[in-house]
């Protein structure tokens, strides 16, 4: 009886990690998605955007309004250009 | 209202409106080829399930993290969002990249449900399982949205008003054209999102790190202005070596 037991709740744990592990997949491969996707160059640009506008908020305001932005759209201009299908 | 008010609900309503105009396009093919009653309560039950995510994430969001650190990781995430779509509008607008085709996705979702199984009157787990699932994939990219631009601006319920406005508003549209969902420009309203998500990633990250915008709100209308000019010079410039047919930005 006791054995049975055990080796019914070995089961259900079982099924729980999997499914639990299946979820956490599923939930990381979402995020990478929405994050990353199929372009990374504009992720690390974020992230070099964030890094940016911290180092210039202490330096005179007509630097950063025109750097961060700037970083922005020549980054999605880069991105664009690299995404471009080449003609034969 | 504000100006940054004004455009968070557009960029909202406009997020909302392509995302749910995908979701559509599923829940109608599976409606058609499963039976409307199912495929309505998945898309019902998907609608609830991300109406409790929003209360659950963002009502905290705004109440307990301090409002710079939430402004510079929602404009990240805005920011990253935004770069993306407005990229593949671009691409899309200048004809390097095919179009989003609806007509083609319910076509090819109608197929692979008739391959499962005949239409059934009664309750179907396969027509509820794909309703749900296209409307909660769909919805989780409006639910980030909404909880990013309402938490960072304090305005939750505006920016749940205007997604709700979006729902509406598609489900009326889609129930009176039905299946002609190639009509909506969806490339124009990305396009027109990105340029939004963008500005406002930028303005927030900025805002967060300690950068004083000129003119405080209504730097984020010279953000988008700036890149509607930048919009109307890229995609000329990529449309002259596209491959794919020219496709002006409305289509």
């Amino acid at each position: 009886m006791a054995v049975a037991l055990g080796a019914a709740a070995h089961r259900v744990g079982v099924v729980m990690t999997t499914a639990i592990a299946r979820a956490g997949r599923a939930f990381g491969r979402f995020w990478l998605d929405f994050l990353v996707g199929d372009t990374p160059e504009l992720f690390v640009v974020t992230l070099v955007v964030v890094a940016i506008s911290f180092g210039l908020a202490s330096v005179p305001r007509a630097v950063a309004v025109v750097v961060v932005p700037l970083l922005a759209f020549g980054a999605v201009v880069w991105s664009a250009a690299r995404g471009r299908v080449r003609q034969p | 209202m504000t100006t940054s008010e004004w455009v968070l609900m557009a960029a909202v309503f406009g997020a909302s409106t392509v995302e749910m105009v995908e979701a559509l396009t599923i829940v109608l093919a599976a409606g058609t080829s499963r039976g409307w009653r199912s495929a309505l309560e998945g898309a019902a039950t998907a609608v609830g399930v991300l109406g409790v995510l929003v209360a659950a994430v963002g009502v905290p969001l705004v109440r307990y993290v301090p409002i710079d650190a939430l402004r510079v990781v929602v404009g990240a995430l805005l920011l990253s969002l935004g770069m993306s779509w407005l990229r593949k509008a671009w691409l899309r607008a200048s004809g390097h990249k095919a179009l989003h085709d609806e007509d083609a996705i319910y076509a090819e979702t109608v197929a692979d449900l008739a391959v499962d199984g005949p239409r059934v009157r009664t309750r179907d787990p396969v027509g509820f399982a794909v309703a749900f699932k296209g409307v909660f994939l769909e919805g989780t990219e409006v639910v980030l949205i909404v909880i990013s631009l309402g938490a960072s601006q304090g305005r939750l319920a505006l920016a749940s008003l205007a997604a709700l406005a979006a729902l509406v508003m598609v489900v009326v549209v889609g129930a009176i054209v039905a299946r002609q969902l190639s009509k909506v420009p969806e490339n124009l309203i990305k396009l027109v999102v990105g340029i939004m998500l963008t500005s406002f990633g930028l303005f927030w990250v900025g805002e967060g790190a300690g950068i004083h915008w000129p003119g405080s709100d209504l730097f984020l209308l010279a953000l988008v202005g700036s890149l509607a000019v930048l919009t109307s010079v890229v995609v000329p410039w990529l449309s002259r070596s596209a491959p794919l047919r020219t496709a002006s930005v409305s289509s």
